[in-house]
């Protein structure tokens, strides 16, 4: 399994120290620029309403509450649909989608990774080409698909198309290519073991790492999914789209709005730091040839 | 015909076959390999490479959901660049957005994810959740509709005048002339993403034996150390990022509308992605939108070849 060179020592070959004072400081300039209003997001959702409302506004809050928080239950328990129903809407497309992404990403990547049959070349170089266009150009003809297959305003509308990523295949694809000895593979298959059992058995917990790297992945963008083109009927819409529905109400939700974020927020950034190394791990494998 | 039969049943080696034959042999051999890709496979047809194909064939036709739709051959193509001026104002919205962000995004993922690497492991993990962490918090970047608020509550305009530079609040987000500006700030600060990440990884997998080698060769400092080992080295994940910055910098259209509304005033930020929205998801005239979604779909694969093209010639 390829590993990581994890860097013990600061290396001192070829490193000046102004070169050292140069790059920490862009660094301290930058990093302020990306966690200060991620700072501020934070503690706007702390202040209570007057302090919103000051003038000269300030950047730190000085009486912090959670006022802001209990505001946004409160309308959130007031909406017409229910906001467990919400909740549950996330969950559940979430939940399905990032597990059949992850399922048939994998079995696609292991048999173009690890096994020979013609046409696969071309196959993977479809997946790489669609890397290169954003999703919106195929939103409004998906439109048009999803209405002749009966999938408009139905939870499938949102989950089937997510199970079938080109990032997550390219993702396995790239790791198990480098992260899986054949030769394991091979004396498997010599002891008898089915393609289906290789795959599953010996190959899957090898790419740990990968699946782990794509839940994290696929999770966030079914998470952060907001309003979609294809539902309409408000019981099957998202949290996201709830959440914001709610916030725009008006420009006293100030507060409430922040708050919100903050939730929203929170669950992939903490996805995130629990997995962060397996990630990197991942991504170094994740190079494309000329 | 028996003669090719016979061929098949014997035990043979690949000259007796012809090609065709082969590769049927090798497809039955290889049934389970079909198998387990086929789910994918089938999904991915239906949700990314037939929209592509309906979407040059919708764009001949003046299909809108509700009528048999007609070929009028390249007529949405003549109305769009010949009558649409607003389309033509996106286009051009979309090249500057996507020229600035693209590359401004793709050089500060790799100058930060270097820096960054300079760093001690423990340091280093922070600094990139601190740098990553815009880009998966959802809409975070509605943060900035309070910075750039219109009146003197605004974080921006309230410090302003109290620091007495400004006498009245500047509607930032409704003004003409900051708002591209400001969006493309926006964007950036959320764009250090699956590049950045790459890099970020890239930087660590390099051989730390090729450094020693190359100071003994007359390397002098991390500069050089930069452009003759590390990118050389790390030109597939520099590719990968490239592609990656490409395709990001077309798919802003949600933060953009997220700060200034849609349309934006006087369509100063309307790209080429809103048009798309407007004439697919409002109006439903699909053959019209299929047509903007085809000179999207080419935009980008350009700008992802020529691109590709540029970064073959990194450190040569």
């Amino acid at each position: 399994m390829a590993k990581l060179h994890i860097r013990k020592s600061n290396h001192a070959l070829n490193r000046s120290l102004g070169g050292d004072i140069g790059i920490n400081t862009v660094l301290l300039i930058f990093g302020a620029f990306m966690f200060l209003p991620m700072l501020y997001t934070i503690l706007q959702s702390l202040k209570p309403l007057d302090e919103l409302w000051q003038f000269p506004p300030r950047f730190f809050v000085r009486s912090p509450t959670l006022n802001n928080f209990k505001t946004l239950f409160n309308l959130m328990s007031t909406s017409w649909v229910p906001f467990s129903r919400y909740i549950f809407n996330t969950a559940f497309v979430s939940v399905l989608g990032t597990f059949g992404n992850v399922m048939l990403s994998s079995a696609a990547a292991y048999s173009l990774a690890k096994m020979k049959f013609p046409g696969k070349e071309v196959l993977f170089q479809i997946v790489v080409y669609s890397l290169m266009f954003h999703t919106t150009v195929t939103a409004i003809t998906n439109f048009f698909t999803m209405s002749v297959l009966h999938m408009i305003d139905t939870y499938w509308a949102r989950i089937i198309p997510a199970c079938a990523t080109s990032m997550g295949l390219y993702l396995m694809k790239q790791f198990m290519e480098t992260s899986v000895p054949t030769t394991v593979l091979e004396s498997a298959r010599l002891d008898g073991a089915s393609e289906m059992r290789v795959f599953w058995q010996i190959a899957m917990p090898m790419v740990k790492p990968a699946w782990l790297t794509l839940i994290v992945f696929c999770f966030k963008d079914l998470w952060n999914s907001g309003a979609s083109i294809y539902i309409y009927t408000e019981q099957y819409k998202s949290f996201n789209y709830a959440i914001q529905q709610i916030v725009t109400g008006g420009i006293s939700r100030q507060g409430a709005g922040a708050a919100s974020t903050v939730i929203m927020m929170l669950v992939p950034i903490l996805v995130f730091v629990i997995t962060q190394s397996n990630i990197i791990e991942t991504m170094s494998t994740s190079g494309m040839k000329d | 015909m028996s003669q090719k039969t016979e061929a098949v049943k014997r035990p043979v080696s690949r000259k007796d076959m012809t090609k065709w034959q082969w590769t049927w042999k090798e497809m039955k051999a290889n049934k389970t390999g079909y198998f387990l890709l086929a789910p994918f496979y089938i999904i991915f047809f239906i949700f990314t490479v037939l929209p592509v194909i309906l979407s040059i064939l919708f764009s001949l036709t003046d299909f809108n959901m509700l009528e048999m739709p007609h070929i009028i051959w390249f007529d949405n193509y003549i109305r769009l660049f010949l009558d649409d001026d607003i389309f033509l104002l996106s286009v051009k919205n979309t090249l500057v957005f996507a020229a600035i962000t693209g590359p401004g995004s793709y050089l500060l993922s790799l100058i930060l994810a270097w820096f960054i690497n300079e760093l001690p492991s423990k340091i280093r993990a922070l600094m990139t959740l601190i740098f990553y962490a815009p880009s998966i918090s959802g809409n975070i970047y509605l943060v900035w509709t309070y910075i750039f608020s219109a009146d003197s509550h605004g974080f921006l305009n309230g410090t302003l005048i109290n620091l007495g530079l400004i006498t009245t609040p500047i509607a930032w987000l409704k003004d003409t002339d900051y708002i591209m500006p400001i969006v493309i700030i926006v964007a950036l600060w959320t764009s250090l993403g699956t590049s950045f990440l790459t890099f970020i990884a890239g930087f660590q997998v390099v051989d730390r034996s090729l450094y020693e080698a190359a100071a003994v060769d007359g390397v002098k400092n991390r500069w050089q150390e930069l452009w003759y080992i590390t990118l050389p080295y790390m030109r597939p994940q520099m590719l990968f990022g490239a592609v990656m910055a490409i395709t990001q910098s077309f798919g802003f259209g949600a933060v953009i509308t997220g700060l200034v509304g849609f349309p934006s005033p006087e369509y100063c930020a309307h790209t080429i992605m809103h048009h798309l929205e407007d004439y697919g998801n409002t109006r439903f005239e699909m053959g019209y939108a299929s047509t903007i979604a085809v000179v999207l779909f080419f935009l980008m694969i350009g700008s992802n070849m020529l691109v590709r093209k540029i970064l073959g010639k990194v450190g040569k």
